[in-house]
């Protein structure tokens, strides 16, 4: 069984290296798949693995992409060394941000804090939108990729590739570790935990702070690759990417290692083979997936399998989202 | 921030923005009343309550369209708002409700963007406004301009609200939706059919936001995407009110009318929206303090 799940990451390590010469013409859009995938593992950090249900870490997201974008716009250096320092600038910021933002808003519970951040992302979209030092609504360009198009499009394959290896391996490594132990005690009973004192809210500034640095590096790298950011759709876009790492890492299996990695990667080749059939419905669609996930399949597919064959999985795991909590 | 000098020279323009905000804040009142009831009765936070809105705007606009006058799409909307709101809670919210808060909060808001796609996609995302051609009111020498429209729609929203408030305590229905707020299982032994309760519930806040909705398009305009920002200035009132106080609403209603209309005024009209949605994160941020205060001194 060890022997096998070796086997399997080593075939699907290849691939993913190989990738861009098996299937060139895709490149970007595989680029895209490991960027969803780095979002749904950084959104369960603190959603899955810690019960925070946050819709606005899209806000780091976007700090990243204005960061790198600013950085090469003010800089005269060259494109790559630009593309480091922005990430490293936005880097700084977003973690900054999640350590002021979250001291505060991480002391809010549940539901409070879901809506305290939907509005959060959207302020901080209008916010963007209004600034004229970065824009205003018009949007920034980013600088244009120094070569091909096509080598563009194998360079942030492998920066996000790298990005979402590096994101796993750390989660992973977290997980396994103290910290992983608290960020379930604080899911399953944020009193009990405070009370076995467990400092709870350090160890969630903490979590944000971490799911802040992989989302800014991860907005750096897209602005740069779609060349332009526009404050709603690109940057701060709560109605798409925010919205689509919560689905993906739920589809997948939140709290679980390997769930929002699935649900990424289910989420992302449905959205790219059949939603181009659904001419403007996409939304629409999306919306109903959404409703459908959560109120029909809140195990997900991971939490699926472990409910079917426990044995495979160790522990059972009962997701957060089915138990009851309320008398009726 | 020059603006500020202006509000302090001219005082009637002070008094046409706290006027304007007030009549505005009324309108906010509706929705929020409604998810201070579903929030109570079923403990679920209709993160959707804005589309409603919107959805009962289209319904006055279609009655307008239809050459009839506006303000009796506000009957109207209510009613098809109430259909759509008990078809709502038989494909979707009568599966949430035992379950965790944030399922509701997650939940609702994909149906909120269903809805707003979906409106997108049939009614187009053109910015709508329905004429009511009530003409306006001019008071000190007209330095102060009322639309008669709000000052209607103020009576409106108030009836509408005594109204509820009526039904609620004295009706049969309204006693059983007050039993199952204060104890679903206790409602139960004594007969009362919740599920049914619940639906009811549902149904009647899409109702009042239907007709709120009606309103807005008079007053104001709608789009498409204008729902969020309305279930986030409820969420907003239900927050500083609290279930449960109907005299709280209604202040906190006002007070963000005017807040806004300041806002707007001393920031520009372009950060209204930013200013609402920061005011969100600042009023719950507010809250968790007074709350871990309170907290301090329990210990």
């Amino acid at each position: 069984m060890r022997a096998l799940g070796f086997a399997a990451v080593a075939v699907g390590a290849i691939l993913a290296l190989a990738a861009p010469f098996l299937l060139p013409n895709y490149v970007a859009q595989f680029a895209i798949l490991w960027m969803m995938v780095l979002l749904a593992l950084t959104w369960d950090l603190i959603g899955g693995q810690m019960g925070y249900n946050s819709f606005g870490n899209i806000v780091f997201f976007g700090i990243g992409c204005y960061a790198a974008a600013v950085v090469q716009r003010s800089l005269d250096v060259e494109y790559f060394a630009g593309l480091a320092l922005g990430g490293i600038a936005g880097l700084v910021l977003a973690v900054a941000a999640a350590l002021v933002l979250g001291s505060g808003i991480l002391r809010l519970r549940g539901q409070y804090f879901a809506i305290c951040t939907l509005g959060l992302g959207v302020a901080a979209g209008e916010l963007a939108s209004g600034w004229d030092f970065i824009g205003a609504g018009g949007g920034m360009t980013a600088p244009v990729y120094p070569g091909s198009p096509r080598g563009a499009g194998v360079f942030f394959y492998y920066l996000f590739l790298v990005l979402a290896v590096v994101c796993f391996l750390t989660l992973r490594a977290l997980y396994a570790r103290r910290f992983g132990l608290v960020a379930n005690a604080i899911r399953d009973d944020e009193d009990k935990a405070e009370a076995m004192g467990l400092p709870t809210t350090q160890y969630k500034v903490a979590a944000w702070m971490i799911a802040a640095a992989f989302l800014s590096l991860a907005g750096a790298a897209y602005g740069h690759l779609q060349g332009f950011i526009d404050p709603r759709d690109i940057a701060f876009s709560g109605e798409t990417l925010g919205v689509w790492m919560v689905l993906m890492a739920i589809l997948g299996g939140s709290g679980t290692l390997w769930g929002p990695v699935v649900g990424a990667i289910v989420f992302d080749v449905t959205q790219e083979v059949f939603w181009t059939y659904l001419l403007g419905w996409q939304r629409v669609a999306l919306g109903v997936l959404i409703v459908v996930i959560v109120v029909f399949f809140p195990q997900g597919i991971i939490g699926f399998l472990a409910e079917r064959w426990p044995e495979r999985f160790g522990s059972r795991r009962v997701s957060s989202l089915l138990v009851p909590d309320k008398v009726s | 921030m020059d603006n500020l000098l202006v509000l302090w020279q001219a005082p009637t323009l002070t008094l046409q923005l706290l006027i304007d905000g007030v009549l505005v804040g009324a309108i906010y009142c509706l929705p929020a009343y409604g998810m201070a009831l579903v929030w109570g009765v079923m403990k679920i936070i209709n993160v959707a309550q804005g589309d409603f809105v919107m959805l009962g705007g289209y319904v006055a606009l279609y009655v307008s369209y239809a050459g009839i006058h506006p303000m009796f799409g506000v009957p109207v909307a209510a009613a098809v708002l109430f259909v759509f709101g008990w078809i709502v809670y038989q494909l979707v919210i009568r599966h949430i409700v035992d379950r965790d808060l944030f399922v509701s909060v997650l939940a609702t808001f994909g149906i909120s963007i269903v809805l707003q796609q979906l409106a997108n996609q049939l009614f187009s995302a053109n910015v709508e406004t329905a004429e009511a051609n009530l003409g306006s009111t001019y008071l000190f020498g007209s330095t102060i301009v009322v639309g008669n429209i709000k000052l209607v729609a103020v009576a409106i929203a108030l009836v509408l609200a005594v109204v509820l408030f009526l039904f609620l305590k004295h009706s049969r229905l309204g006693q059983a939706i007050r039993a199952t707020a204060q104890n679903p299982r206790a409602a139960r032994i004594l007969g009362i059919e919740t599920s049914q309760v619940f639906a009811m519930t549902y149904a009647l806040n899409a109702a009042i936001c239907g007709a709120a909705g009606a309103l807005v398009v008079q007053i104001w305009i709608i789009h498409p995407y204008i729902g969020l920002t309305y279930t986030i200035r409820a969420f907003m009132i239900v927050v500083v009110a609290g279930l449960g106080n109907i005299a709280g609403v209604v202040l906190a209603g006002l007070g963000l009318g005017a807040a806004e209309q300041f806002a707007s005024f001393l920031l520009g009209a372009e950060y209204q929206a930013a200013f609402v949605f920061s005011l969100l994160v600042v009023i719950l941020l507010w809250r968790s303090q007074m709350l871990a205060r309170r907290r301090l001194y329990l210990k």
